[in-house]
């Protein structure tokens, strides 16, 4: 289990790198899919199956589709690779680099100063889940609820086109 | 009866309030009604007060009515709570009855002002602030309606606010009294930080014990009450403001700024005047004062063409007078004269207001002229008014009372002959610039033509007013008059008998010829100058001394230059100069301090979303940072 | 079974929102940005799920559906914005649309 753990964390760490690289989006896409999926495989080796499907069916299903879809609506092609190519400029990863890299390692001093346990193998399956989802978090369930409602209503009325 | 006693100023303030709330939205009889019955109903509740108190005296002479305590700080216990003495009792019925003369008069007068309900109002509200002045049993509630009648003042002289000089003549005299104000105010804080309370008797009763006469605690205090005294009523050298406060209506002009108001002063002075016995000093101040402006204010009125300006200057003149008495001791004669001032001065301006209303607001009385058979009925009133202003002998109220303040001036202990011919002198000016305006205004060729006679509401009040300014002076007769004196008598239970020498009555006699004598020279020299041979007094006004004087006379003895020159000019001078306050330049660095922030801050306000991400991305990184290593 | 530190999960996790947090700030075509915040959004769940196997609880995967709501709304309006500003702007240059009004 242990092996699969790391062999599916460097692939996760390697096609979220191939994302931020990538000038063609739809490569980008493709590579955030595999990242999740990977994501994916860690969850189930950490125990819980559910959030592994789920981060199937949503993340790299819904999610990505919803991508998929509006890259196909703003039709772009090799001139956008270009474009991008021109937008990106080797230096401006400095920056960045800097910044994340101190919280890097603000976070792995962090880790590494804390007790050092495993993290168990008990399978926490959906039914553990679902029973505490809808007895003690019954008001966070609505609220997102509510929530996914409002994406919905202010996605609509974002992508209505107005004829006049 | 006495139980009622809190009604008399209560009306008037509710009406007030119904009036201020509803007054717009009221038919204009109905806001009159109000208005005018309100203070009818507390003129009829003192009356019967009045009565009682006459005719059955409460234990002590006076009667006290605690309502509630005002507020509690140790034992600063200020109580709104009404003292009722022979003292307040005059005051409280003058206040009432001649206030609702004039109520009823404005009701007319002012029928087709777009402010009519605002007028009652404000009307009413010092109606309640006067009566809450001279009824209150300590200082503090008795500066509460102080500052209430200065405030009322203060919006009717600007009552006609549209045209900017009311306002400012409004404001001049808000802010001349408040000199005044001041000066009291300080004088309340001496009295209570040595006495420990400022409840009316007890600081009368106290500072007799505790203070020594003459000691320098009595002067100042004393000097500083004068100082409010002399704000409130107009005398030198704060003065200047009641000319210019004729700019109100003229009903206003005869309520506050001749009747009521302006002799609060002389309440006060009367009110504490066991600090004055208790401090010669100041109490020959208050003579100097009274006399000084009585000649400063009756020569200026000598040369004014504006009727009320004439009025309101022969106003100082008597309320200096008033503090003449009050200076030599003769507290009673002072408030004896008061009411019988109150009669007539309030009549004068009723009339002058009759005229100028009849007479297309002309104010100038040389416009006028010949207006005895076109207005008889207010010349005739006038004429009676006049005649009391004047103290024609025997048959007008301000003989009597005018004469007994010359006879006290003389033969007082502290008066002096000095003090006796300024009186001598201002009587002299008196009658002569009074029969000037009567000669001017209703003797001559008519040179206008009035638009209609005044109504039943506005006559009523002339004649009652013209009956009181006439048998008003029969209350004290002197002893050449059989010496029939219930009105000193009545007033001993609060103000103290004059002490001077007995002098027999022959000598009385005398004096009274002089005055006599005095007034119908007086009469008779405005009757020369001014309807026999009017091109004498204009000869004299050519001549270069005599238009000079003149100039100097009609500007009032020029105070407003003076103090526009020292005072109001290097004022206003300092105020340019520091524009910009030096004071305010520490919270303009603050701003300053704060603008340069705001200025380094909007350069983050750049609209990149990236750049917000990375100061996202920056504060995590220095949370972070400080969770670590605490 | 062998197990696998919990610091090892962390590890992963803050690896993925470190790049994820790189992009954000390195690119300007704003679907990437979008995409980003999905990495660091994704990362922040990961570590839920780490810390609740850590303590066998079920909160940790509580949460991470919370964050999958949160983001499933996020990127649907996130998206309709991107198409409104493609249709006003004619461009997906972040930087170009920093102009504000208001």
């Amino acid at each position: 289990m242990a092996v699969i753990f790391y062999i599916s964390s460097a692939v996760a760490i390697l096609s979220t790198v191939m994302v931020i690289t990538r000038m063609n989006a739809v490569h980008a896409l493709l590579y955030l899919i595999v990242s999740l999926l990977s994501v994916a495989v860690i969850f189930f080796t950490l125990g819980a199956p559910f959030i592994a499907a789920l981060e199937v069916i949503i993340y790299a299903g819904a999610i990505m589709v919803l991508f998929v879809f509006v890259m196909m609506m703003l039709n772009m092609g090799t001139k956008a690779a270009e474009q991008e190519r021109k937008w990106i400029n080797p230096r401006m990863y400095v920056g960045p680099a800097i910044l994340a890299a101190i919280l890097g390692v603000e976070l792995v001093y962090m880790l590494a100063s804390g007790s050092n346990r495993a993290a168990g193998f008990e399978m926490i399956g959906p039914k553990a889940v679902g029973i505490s989802l809808y007895s003690s978090y019954i008001i966070g369930l609505e609220l997102a609820g509510m929530l996914l409602l409002a994406g919905l209503v202010g996605a609509f009325h974002l992508g209505r086109q107005d004829k006049d | 009866m006495f139980n009622l006693l809190w009604l008399v100023p209560a009306i008037p303030y509710f009406s007030f309030v119904i009036l201020a709330v509803f007054g717009k939205r009221m038919p204009r009889s109905l806001s009159g009604l109000l208005g005018v019955g309100s203070v009818g109903i507390s003129a009829v509740i003192s009356v019967l007060i009045g009565i009682q108190f006459m005719s059955s005296p409460p234990a002590g002479d006076f009667f006290m009515q605690k309502l509630w305590t005002w507020m509690g700080v140790g034992n600063f216990q200020p109580e709104i709570a009404f003292h009722l003495d022979a003292l307040s009792l005059l005051m409280m019925l003058v206040v009432t009855v001649v206030g609702f003369l004039i109520h009823l008069y404005s009701w007319e007068f002012m029928e087709d002002d777009e402010g009519f309900s605002r007028f009652f109002a404000y009307m009413n509200l010092f109606v309640g602030s006067m009566l809450t002045l001279v009824l209150a049993n300590n200082l503090v509630l008795l500066y509460l309606g102080w500052e209430g009648v200065g405030l009322c003042s203060y919006l009717l002289i600007g009552f006609w606010y549209k045209d900017s000089e009311n306002g400012a003549a409004a404001r001049k005299a808000f802010i001349v009294t408040r000199v005044g104000d001041t000066a009291m105010a300080i004088g309340l804080f001496l009295l209570f930080w040595n006495l420990g309370t400022l409840d009316i008797q007890e600081i009368l009763n106290s500072a007799s014990m505790q203070w020594e006469t003459g000691s320098g605690l009595a002067l100042a205090v004393g000097l500083l009450l004068l100082g409010g005294a002399v704000g409130k009523s107009a005398q030198l050298p704060l003065q200047v403001w009641l000319p210019d406060a004729m700019a109100g209506p003229s009903p206003v002009s005869a309520l506050i700024h001749a009747a009521t108001m302006v002799t609060a002063g002389v309440y006060l002075i009367a009110r504490t005047h066991v600090i004055f016995d208790l401090a010669p000093i100041a109490q020959t101040v208050v003579a100097i004062v009274g006399a000084a402006t009585l000649l400063i204010a009756g020569f200026s009125a000598l040369k004014q063409h504006d009727i009320k300006r004439v009025l309101a200057y022969s106003t100082i003149s008597q309320i200096g007078y008033m503090f003449l008495a009050l200076g030599v001791g003769a507290y009673s004669a002072a408030m004896f004269h008061f009411m019988t001032h109150a009669f007539f001065k309030a009549l004068l301006f009723l009339g002058a207001g009759a005229l100028i209303m009849c007479l297309h607001h002309e104010h100038n009385m040389f416009k006028m002229g010949g207006m005895r058979k076109q207005l008889p009925l207010t010349f005739w009133t006038f004429l009676i008014g006049s005649g009391a202003l004047a103290a024609v002998p025997l048959i007008t109220a301000g003989f009597y009372s005018k004469d007994l303040i010359l006879w006290r001036a003389w033969t007082s202990d502290s008066g002096s002959p000095i003090l006796w011919l300024a009186g001598i002198v201002g009587a002299f000016i008196t009658a002569v610039y009074t029969f000037r305006m009567v000669f001017v205004t209703f003797f001559g060729k008519a040179k206008m033509q009035a638009n209609h006679r005044p109504g039943a509401r506005i006559s009523l009040p002339l004649v009652v007013l013209a009956v009181l300014a006439l048998i008003g002076g029969f209350v004290e007769m002197p002893h050449t008059l059989g010496h029939f004196a219930p009105f000193s008598k009545f007033m001993h239970s609060v103000l103290p008998e004059v002490h001077g020498a007995h002098l027999s009555i022959s000598i009385e006699l005398l004096f009274q010829i002089i005055a006599v004598v005095i007034t119908l020279t007086g009469i008779l020299t405005a009757y020369i100058f001014y309807y026999r041979k009017p091109e004498l007094a204009e000869n004299m006004a050519k001549s270069g001394f005599g238009s000079a004087l003149g100039r100097f006379f009609y500007s009032g003895w020029g105070f407003d230059w003076f103090y526009y020159k020292f005072i109001v000019g290097p004022f206003v001078w300092i105020a340019r100069v520091n524009k910009k306050d030096i004071i305010d330049f520490i919270y303009t660095i603050m701003a300053m301090i704060c603008q340069i922030f705001n200025f380094v801050f909007r350069q983050t306000q750049n609209g990149r979303i990236r750049f917000y991400a990375a100061g996202i991305a920056f504060g995590a990184v220095i949370i972070v940072a400080i969770v670590m290593f605490t | 079974m062998t197990a696998i530190p919990m610091e090892h999960g962390l590890l992963v996790a803050a690896v993925l929102f470190m790049l994820g947090l790189i992009g954000l700030l390195v690119r300007r075509n704003i679907i990437f940005m979008l995409l980003s915040i999905e990495i660091m959004l994704n990362a922040a769940g990961l570590a839920f799920v780490v810390a609740g196997a850590r303590w066998a609880q079920v909160e940790g995967q509580i949460m991470f559906m919370f964050i999958l709501a949160m983001a499933a709304a996020e990127v649907a309006v996130g998206l309709a914005l991107v198409l409104l500003m493609y249709r006003k702007f004619k461009t997906l240059d972040s930087d170009q649309v920093s102009r504000m009004r208001g």
